[in-house]
């Protein structure tokens, strides 16, 4: 599924989105939640905007030296008795994965969260291999029951409401009585809760992503509230974690301080429930834990963003406040960007990853507030970056006919200020005329693609350079 | 060229570097050495009373309980307290670690079983590493004496923290990891807790008790 993006098609999405009263019902819990919950938490912590300051220059650092730490890292790997795998893009990663399946002889496989194997499509490669792939984050889960991809990178159901949630249990879960009372979501947790626990115990693969990898030590590091990570990784007897190449950070100091700015930028906590830092296989000696530890790095583009227009967005942590405060999320939510990443964040890292002619939708779709980069705990110019994309549309000439028309019209006379100023001027003025006592236009040639949704409101009759030169005479007085 | 060698080259390429630049492998060499510590928040710092009153507080906020004892010797007492009250059996998994094996459980009216948890224990006992105030969290660390899935399939965890291993912030955790377990030397897994556990998948409603532990009961022990 996630190989085969819909991102082409946003408009399309986008309009069903909007019409789409469940998911939009759902979304009213975006808003309201997630923005008052992490302002809390930075209004808790007056040390925010400087720890914001310095996981920035952290990942500046880290991206300038990736190749030594990843050299690092994969010695420290080894030397912990852990086995390293690069792999190159999707389809590599992939089948190294399954193939250390395979191996071991796996019928079930648990997964924790993972946006990269998201990326990848591994649920299908898994499955496509003859074995069971079975999410355990419980957003996660109910998302697989519902054959979709995540809308959220951090609350991959947050478009479903707990009616929906009820209907998949009851079609999915057919062993337990039909008269159950789901109607409260404590019920629905509590089922998955024991639905998931044989699953954890009977898996022979654990498969976790990593919110970061320490060079100094060859650690892979999970963040959860559930517990499903630490569960999915400690009862098999082979643990997979699957991770891009920018999750490295240098030491356990460096992955403190993304902490600190991680759980308050994505949820509002001070810190998440579980946060598990993982080192090789089991010691000789413990009594529990998987005797095998293999780690998958996956490039899959990332290296060419490197020391480009698009390297800052690579700093990103996926705690997912841009999505959170962006009312053009707010609005269609996150399967209309039509890949694994939404909001604004996606929309940088979407044509980066699978194209610009594929994904070229996205950075239009904003409204350019700016909200995303205010509160970005990486401060990556969000805005700045979806207008690159833009600008490469443009060169490559995939922006529609009418509009490069329109744009080649109005660059013609705006290269012309003799000929641009008065005619501006003029139609300001017919505008204002046309439009009467209302002050706005409820119809316009030319201009449905917005008179149909909503009113243009009219010029007021002056051009903005003309007000500029009167307010200049006034004040020279 | 090997996926390795070539996600490298790539990376070289895109930087514009060959990586046996003298200077470049200085500053990672220089910054895995001697780790640069950020801003440390304020909130965690203090007396080692502020700091006790800050843990207690922080943990409080996410949902664990906290008792202070006196003496370690109350621990059994104080765990078969928290049992009956909760009307659970008087039973409890724990490890190898010797602050644990060497109380009088049984004086307490307890039985003990040792060993890795399967999923059929309702309770557990561990002995944390540290404590971190700043955020109210515990660090344990997995092996024999604090078997892993001690932490994570029992519903109901209670975790015995000595006062003179609670620290500010997690930075100094890790030094003390550094100088316990020499530098560079980790155990297969360490669990950083903060509350039980949790989950707001299904309408953004926060509901206590999603795959991990129900409740978390910590005992911080002053001798």
């Amino acid at each position: 599924m996630s190989l085969h993006p819909t991102t082409p098609e946003f408009k399309q999405n986008a309009h069903v989105a909007l019409h789409d009263a469940e998911l939009q019902k759902a979304l009213g819990h975006v808003q309201g939640g997630f923005i008052y919950k992490r302002q809390s938490a930075v209004d808790r912590l007056p040390e925010f905007e400087v720890l914001r300051d310095s996981a920035r220059d952290l990942k500046d650092h880290v991206l300038a030296h990736l190749d030594l730490y990843l050299e690092m890292y994969e010695a420290r790997v080894r030397a912990s008795g852990g086995h390293i795998h690069f792999a190159r893009n999707a389809n590599e990663a992939n089948k190294i994965i399954v193939d250390i399946c395979k191996a071991h002889d796996a019928k079930t496989v648990t997964k924790g969260k993972s946006m990269v194997s998201e990326e990848i499509g591994l649920n299908d490669a898994i499955e496509a291999a003859g074995m069971k792939a079975v999410e355990t984050d419980l957003g996660e889960y109910i998302i697989q029951l519902r054959h979709e991809t995540p809308s959220h990178i951090i609350a991959p159901a947050v478009h479903l409401t707990k009616e929906q949630v009820e209907r998949e249990f009851r079609r999915e879960h057919t062993h337990l009585p039909k008269d159950r009372d789901l109607s409260q979501p404590v019920q629905l947790l509590t089922e998955a809760r024991g639905v998931l626990r044989e699953k954890f115990l009977a898996a022979d693969v654990g498969i976790t992503g990593a919110n970061f990898l320490i060079a100094e030590t060859g650690t892979s590091i999970i963040v959860t509230n559930e517990g499903n990570g630490d569960l999915t990784q400690s009862l098999p007897k082979v643990h997979v974690v699957i991770a891009s190449i920018e999750k490295i950070v240098p030491t356990l100091e460096d992955a403190s301080l993304l902490m600190r700015v991680l759980a308050r930028s994505a949820t509002g906590q001070d810190m998440s429930v579980y946060t598990t830092l993982s080192t090789g296989p089991r010691r000789a000696e413990d009594p529990d834990g998987p005797a095998h530890y293999h780690v998958v790095l996956v490039d899959n583009g990332r290296s060419s963003m490197l020391g480009g227009e698009f390297e800052d967005m690579l700093r990103c942590i996926r705690c997912g406040a841009c999505m959170n405060h962006c009312p053009v999320y707010h609005a269609v939510g996150g399967h209309a960007y039509g890949w694994v990443y939404p909001g604004p964040m996606g929309a940088v890292l979407t044509p980066s990853l699978i194209g610009v002619d594929k994904g070229g939708h996205l950075p239009n779709a904003s409204t350019f507030c700016g909200r995303c980069e205010s509160v970005c705990p990486v401060k990556i110019p969000l805005p700045k970056l979806m207008r690159h994309w833009r600008e490469r549309e443009f060169e490559r000439h995939l922006t529609p006919a009418v509009q490069r028309f329109g744009l080649g019209v109005w660059a013609y006379f705006a290269r012309r200020p003799a000929l641009y100023r008065p005619l501006t001027s003029l139609a300001m003025k017919a505008l204002s005329l046309l439009a009467g006592e209302k002050g706005r236009f409820a119809k316009l040639p030319l201009a449905s693609g917005w008179t149909q949704y909503r009113d243009l409101p009219a010029p007021s009759g002056q051009t903005f350079q003309s007000q500029w030169r009167a307010r200049q005479k006034e004040r020279s007085r | 060229m090997s996926a390795r060698d070539d996600v490298f080259a790539n990376i070289r390429r895109s930087l514009g570097v060959t990586g046996k630049e003298a200077t470049r492998r200085g500053i990672v060499a220089a910054r895995l050495q001697e780790p640069s510590r950020g801003p440390i928040p304020a909130r965690g710092q203090g007396s080692p009373a502020a700091k006790m009153a800050t843990f207690i507080t922080e943990a409080q906020r996410v949902s664990a309980t906290v008792v202070v004892l006196e003496h370690a010797a109350a621990v059994p007492a104080e765990v078969a307290r928290y049992l009956r009250e909760s009307n659970l059996p008087l039973q409890v998994r724990i490890g190898a670690d010797v602050r644990l094996t060497q109380l009088d459980w049984h004086g307490a009216g307890m039985t003990t079983l040792d060993g890795a948890s399967a999923g059929a224990d309702l309770s557990a006992v561990s002995h944390a590493f540290a404590g971190v105030a700043e955020t109210g969290s515990l660090i344990v660390l997995s092996g024999p004496d604090n078997p892993v899935t001690l932490n994570f399939l029992p519903d109901n965890h209670i975790i015995v923290l000595s006062a003179a291993d609670l620290f500010g912030d997690l930075e100094s955790v890790w030094a003390k990891l550094r100088r316990d377990l020499g530098k560079g030397v980790m155990p297969r897994t360490v669990n950083i807790i903060t509350g039980p556990s949790r989950s707001a998948d299904i309408e953004q409603t926060l509901l206590l008790g999603a795959h991990g532990p129900r409740r978390l009961h910590i005992l911080i022990t002053l001798d």
